[in-house]
């Protein structure tokens, strides 16, 4: 039975009750699931591990990026491609190169910032299963779920059932794929 | 535990009216833009806005067949009208990436239901301030020749110019803040493709979610974007009127020649700024009955936010007319006794009068607190920052070193039809948003809730 299906999916009223339900499904051992919310709950980063990404190496990276193709491009223009003597100044003026570096810098660690939130996300995503829950769609309102997906090795259609229906949910619901 | 009422009061749910819940919240946000039934404050706003943006299409139209000689710009004020606007349009910009951004990093949680509003503000306004240096270049058309591009002329932009790096400077400005702007509403797009009973609203809405779902994956990944996104703005709003101040104190010209226009221009723009907040936030909340969530409280933070930068400004007049006189030049000391008395005295007096002594009305707290007067005095700030970025490049352009030289700029007709088609430009994708985006953040405000707290309730 639990082979057509994507996961076991409970619903709650409350964010309290979403959180300890999830402390408790990774206490149990599963190790695929996720949680939905209507806004961002920090104690659930504790409850399912997820206070460690990549995103922040990905802007350090994109800022460095752009600083050194702001600083580099001016120096290619200006000392290569279309020197410009003006009164014998020197053609590395580097203080007047700050300002676009700068810009740059910010530019591309921002484009990157938005690039690796939406990579490590996977979106733009067309399709997921969870969008099958019946109630899901008061996931973005006012309901909170969490879903234990099939996938989990200790995954077993009875008995994870009966392990959400412990936790005081609203309902708990199959997950179709 | 005693719980006093002193404690009580700073916790973060007093940021919105009590009674609200995760639904209603989400619910009176959404049904603004989900209703069939439009106000008239909508259509009689967004009219005048589409009205005021036809004449900036006529303006426009004449300008590219006969030139800018249309306008009042002569040697020596070339500069006239198109960077006065300029310079007040991206300056109102600022206060919107200083609530979502500042306020973020400061943890400032009231902002919460104001930013989105804002931040649309600094978008609109962007998008105004970036048409007049377009226009203003006699040919727009050429705009691309603003950027480095390997091109058969074989020339590129002077990068020790601080003209080009405006260029730079708006274009991220432009760049970051919709990319901010649209990363904040991802959730709420995900929200209305949800609660949407339109099919081709479904769709758009749902396209434009990139199927968000409320992970706590990726709220996670959201949360460290969110705050990655407000650090790089952060110095990029500073740098952005910064790098304005720097087209006038590059040159040499008197009253423009200075090193504190950096603070001091930051310091206006986020003077008016807030004042387009105001404006903006008094009507909207009224007509759409959400005194609820953008309450009397943010009315009040904003106007001692626009007392504190108006300070500020004060401040700057003060020194710069220290600075003049200190220094001992004797055209910069001739510069400020033009715009004292000269003839652009009453341009001059009228901008002390709005930007500094009206003002202090609002170390009252009825004036401040009250939305009929805080309206009205936001207005009076706008037309002082105005008149002030008028002063400033007029007066100085108009009157410089030899008199031979000296000119003096009258606008005509159509550097005002310019001006306030820009006004209607604003207003229309203003309303255009309004209609069609929530204008408050629903999922930031649903933060404020008390029952939004997952802790204290565990115990």
């Amino acid at each position: 039975m639990s082979e057509g299906i994507y996961g076991l999916m409970a619903e709650f009223d409350n964010p309290a009750d979403l959180v300890k339900a999830a402390h408790a499904a990774r206490h149990k051992g599963y190790r695929k699931l996720d949680a939905y919310s209507p806004f961002p709950i920090e104690e659930l980063n504790d409850a399912l591990h997820l206070h460690k990404n990549k995103l922040p190496l990905i802007v350090l990276c994109g800022g460095i990026l752009g600083g050194l193709t702001g600083f580099l491009f001016q120096c290619y223009i200006t000392m290569v491609n279309f020197p410009l003597n003006i009164g014998g100044r020197p053609l590395y003026s580097w203080p007047s190169y700050i300002i676009i570096t700068f810009e740059l810098t910010i530019l591309f660690g921002a484009i990157s910032a938005v690039l690796g939130l939406f990579g490590l996300c996977g979106l733009p995503m067309p399709y997921h299963p969870v969008f099958n829950a019946p109630r899901f769609a008061l996931a973005s309102r006012s309901r909170f779920f969490l879903c234990i997906e099939a996938a989990d090795p200790l995954f077993d259609a009875g008995s994870t059932g009966d392990f959400l229906r412990a936790l005081n949910p609203h309902e708990v619901t199959e997950v179709a794929h | 535990m005693p719980e006093t009422p002193e404690l009580l009061e700073r916790k973060p749910h007093e940021d919105i009216a009590p009674g609200y819940t995760f639904g209603s919240v989400t619910d009176q946000i959404a049904s603004v833009v989900l209703t069939k039934r439009t106000p008239f404050f909508w259509f009689a706003s967004f009219g005048v806005g589409f009205s005021l943006l036809l004449l900036l299409l006529l303006s426009m139209a004449l300008l590219f067949g006969k030139g800018v000689g249309i306008w009042g710009i002569r040697t020596p004020v070339m500069w006239g009208f198109a960077i006065t606007n300029f310079v007040w349009w991206i300056g109102i910009g600022h206060a919107g990436t200083l609530i979502s951004a500042i306020l973020l990093l400061l943890n400032q949680r009231w902002r919460n239901s104001i930013n989105r509003f804002a931040e649309a503000m600094t978008l609109f306004a962007v998008a105004c301030a970036g048409m007049f240096p377009l226009l203003h270049m006699g040919r727009p058309w050429l705009f691309f020749w603003l950027f480095p591009y390997p091109n058969t002329m074989g020339v590129q932009p002077q990068f020790r110019s601080p003209l080009v790096w405006d260029v730079f400077a708006v274009s991220t400005y432009a760049t970051v803040s919709a990319l901010f702007w649209f990363v904040g509403l991802v959730p709420d797009l995900g929200t209305l493709r949800d609660r949407t009973q339109n099919k081709v609203g479904r769709l758009i809405y749902g396209v434009l979610s990139l199927g968000w779902r409320g992970s706590a994956k990726h709220w996670s990944i959201y949360e460290t974007a969110s705050l990655l996104l407000a650090g790089l703005a952060t110095p990029l709003v500073l740098s952005v009127h910064t790098v304005v101040s720097f087209d006038f104190t590059i040159a040499i010209v008197p009253g423009w020649h200075s090193t504190f226009f950096p603070p001091y221009f930051v310091a206006g723009a986020i003077y008016s700024g807030f004042a387009m907040v105001l404006v903006l936030a008094i009507p909207l909340r009224k007509v759409y009955g959400l005194e609820g969530l953008i309450t009397d409280r943010h009315l009040e933070n904003s106007a001692k936010v626009m007392l504190a930068t108006g300070l500020i400004v004060a401040y700057s007049y003060i020194m710069e007319l220290f600075g003049a006189w200190f220094g001992g030049d004797v055209y910069e000391w001739g510069a400020f006794w033009h715009r004292m008395a000269g003839p652009y005295a009453q341009q001059y007096w009228m901008l002390v009068t709005c930007n500094i002594i009206l003002p202090q009305a609002l170390w009252i707290r009825k004036i401040r607190t009250n939305p009929v007067t805080l309206f009205i005095w936001s207005m009076i700030v706008l037309v002082g920052m105005w008149l002030e970025r008028f002063v400033i490049i007029v007066s100085s352009l108009a009157q410089d070193f030899v008199t031979s030289s000296w000119g003096i700029f009258s606008p005509t007709r159509w550097d005002w039809f310019t001006f306030f088609g820009t006004v209607g430009l604003f207003l229309f994708l203003f309303f255009i948003f309004v209609r069609l985006l929530p204008m408050i953040s629903i999922f930031e405000v649903r933060t404020l809730l008390p029952q939004a707290k997952a802790k204290e309730e565990q115990g």
